[in-house]
């Protein structure tokens, strides 16, 4: 992995001419894991799209930017709510899948000691349908940590999982991602409060950065000053208009 | 096993019905024989009726995998680009304007009375439902795995490759097991217009001797085997892409 760089957005974006989000800016330091929070259809994924060289369809002016000043392209993995795998491939397969698009040969050994890391070593030749939805979004977690990309965009990845399984994956995400320049999208105040080394807080009026407590992360999410930002985090979100 | 009861129950009951009609209507056994004249028929002439059958089986076969084998191609060029598919899609279309059964003359007078002017027959009208089963589906191959190979820097053939082409397997799938139940027509129209051989022929040579046992026989004799057909490629099918 090259030196991962700060990512930068500003702007405003439009579909078919209806305004999206904008005119905002967003910064997210190198190396760090910033959260982006806020309300469903605030823009939230139409601007991590943008990020990830997406969304032929937005309309939009500014500016998308690495901190280095080198192009994004090729420095970027992305990760949805929806695991993306392949039903008709087996999870070394999908995990593999980046370089097999890209005409190289599937790194195996790379796989198996991903996939050890995710917590998936015995489910290696298992089609996904055999899958928890838990084991599918962590093949899709170590899909993407194979690609081996400086920046990490998560599109809200664990909201569709039970209250369980999501703090084991907020634990292993933040452990096996530190190091990357994350941003990740969420509309979960507490995950925002447990994993954000920075949290931007992103509603219809714009962008506002909330300092989060110092303790490091993945906060504990019974910690009383992990549960004071969480509500602090959701006043402001009911409070924005 | 529930399946296989439920068939033959209602065969049986079909049978039953068959007899009744023509035992009640007391109907002449040139206008609709009973199925117990048709069975013996069946059975007397069995090497008969196995030797056309075998004829029109090779053809539909053959039509079958020609014709998958080129719809599955003319799709993927569709999709490849905008440029074949501009070449391509306008004579497609047109080529659905001409009626099917029509060419049949035209195919006995280029590919001669022999067996493969059933199989282009059969390969013709089959064509179309595959291409545009397996093109229609190529075409809505989910955008989140698209965004994926993008953002992974995949290349546009091997994204078609990798990720279309498997995804759009259950597509090809329907198309197939469409074109098991449209190759068996198309070969017996072709074996109308002209042949010497196959079920469709020995039909229309019984119907000429007033052998209406016979001809019912040779009728019965293809729709099973349709059937069987089908099942076989459905089978196939759910193996290959649980589709
Ligand atoms: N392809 C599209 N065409 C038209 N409107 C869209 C499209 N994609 C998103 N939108 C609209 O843009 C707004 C923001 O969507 P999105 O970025 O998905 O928000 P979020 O991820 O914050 O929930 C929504 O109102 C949505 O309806
Ligand atoms: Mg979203």
């Amino acid at each position: 992995m090259t030196a991962p760089p700060a990512l930068h957005l500003s702007g405003r974006a439009t579909i078919d001419g209806a305004p999206i989000f904008g005119p905002i800016s967003i910064d997210a330091p190198p190396g760090e894991w910033t959260c982006l929070l806020g309300p469903s259809g605030v823009g939230k994924s139409t601007l991590l799209r943008l990020l990830a060289g997406l969304g032929d369809e937005v309309a939009f002016d500014g500016k998308v930017a690495a901190g280095d000043g080198a192009p994004l392209g090729g420095r970027v993995a992305l990760m949805a709510q929806a695991d993306l795998l392949m039903p008709w491939l087996d999870v070394t397969a999908n995990v593999t899948l980046g370089a097999r698009l890209r005409g190289m040969a599937p790194q195996r050994g790379r796989a198996r000691e991903v996939l050890g890391r995710v917590g998936l070593a015995d489910h290696a030749a298992k089609r996904p349908h055999a899958l928890s939805g838990g084991q599918r979004q962590r093949a899709a977690l170590a899909r993407t940590l194979i690609e081996d990309r400086p920046v990490v965009l998560l599109d809200e990845p664990f909201s569709a999982l039970d209250a369980r399984s999501r703090a084991l994956m907020q634990d292993l995400a933040a452990e096996v991602l530190a190091g990357r320049t994350v941003l990740h999208v969420t509309h979960d105040a507490a995950e925002a409060a447990r994993l954000g080394h920075n949290v931007l807080l992103m509603t219809a009026g714009g962008v506002s950065c909330v300092t989060p407590p110092a303790a490091p992360t993945p906060r504990l999410y019974d910690a009383p000053e992990t549960l004071g930002f969480q509500g602090r985090l959701l006043r402001l979100l009911m409070e924005a208009r | 096993m529930r399946r296989t009861v439920h068939i033959t129950g209602v065969a049986l009951v079909s049978l039953l019905a068959w007899q009744a009609v023509v035992t009640l209507a007391d109907l002449p056994r040139f206008i609709l024989p009973g199925p117990d004249l048709v069975f013996v028929t069946f059975w007397t002439s069995r090497a008969l009726i196995a030797e056309h059958a075998l004829v029109t089986a090779a053809e539909v076969l053959l039509g079958l995998g020609l014709g998958a084998a080129l719809g599955f191609a003319s799709a993927i060029l569709l999709v490849a680009s905008p440029l074949t598919r501009s070449v391509l899609r306008p004579m497609l279309v047109f080529s659905q304007a001409v009626p099917v059964f029509a060419l049949a003359p035209i195919l006995t007078l280029w590919l001669g009375y022999g067996l493969w002017s059933k199989v282009a027959m059969a390969l013709l009208i089959i064509y179309f439902p595959v291409t545009s089963a397996f093109f229609d589906a190529l075409m809505r191959t989910p955008p989140g795995w698209l965004e994926l190979a993008r953002v992974m820097k995949a290349s546009p053939g091997r994204t078609l490759w990798r990720i279309r082409v498997p995804a759009a397997m259950p597509g090809f799938a329907s198309g197939l097991r469409l074109a098991a139940v449209y190759a068996p027509i198309g070969a017996i129209i072709g074996e109308w217009v002209g042949a010497s051989q196959g079920l469709g022929y020995l039909m229309l040579l019984a119907n000429g001797r007033a052998k209406i046992d016979l001809m019912f026989a040779a009728l019965i004799v293809l729709a099973v085997l349709t059937l069987l057909l089908h099942a076989a490629v459905d089978v196939v099918c759910r193996r290959l892409w649980d589709g």
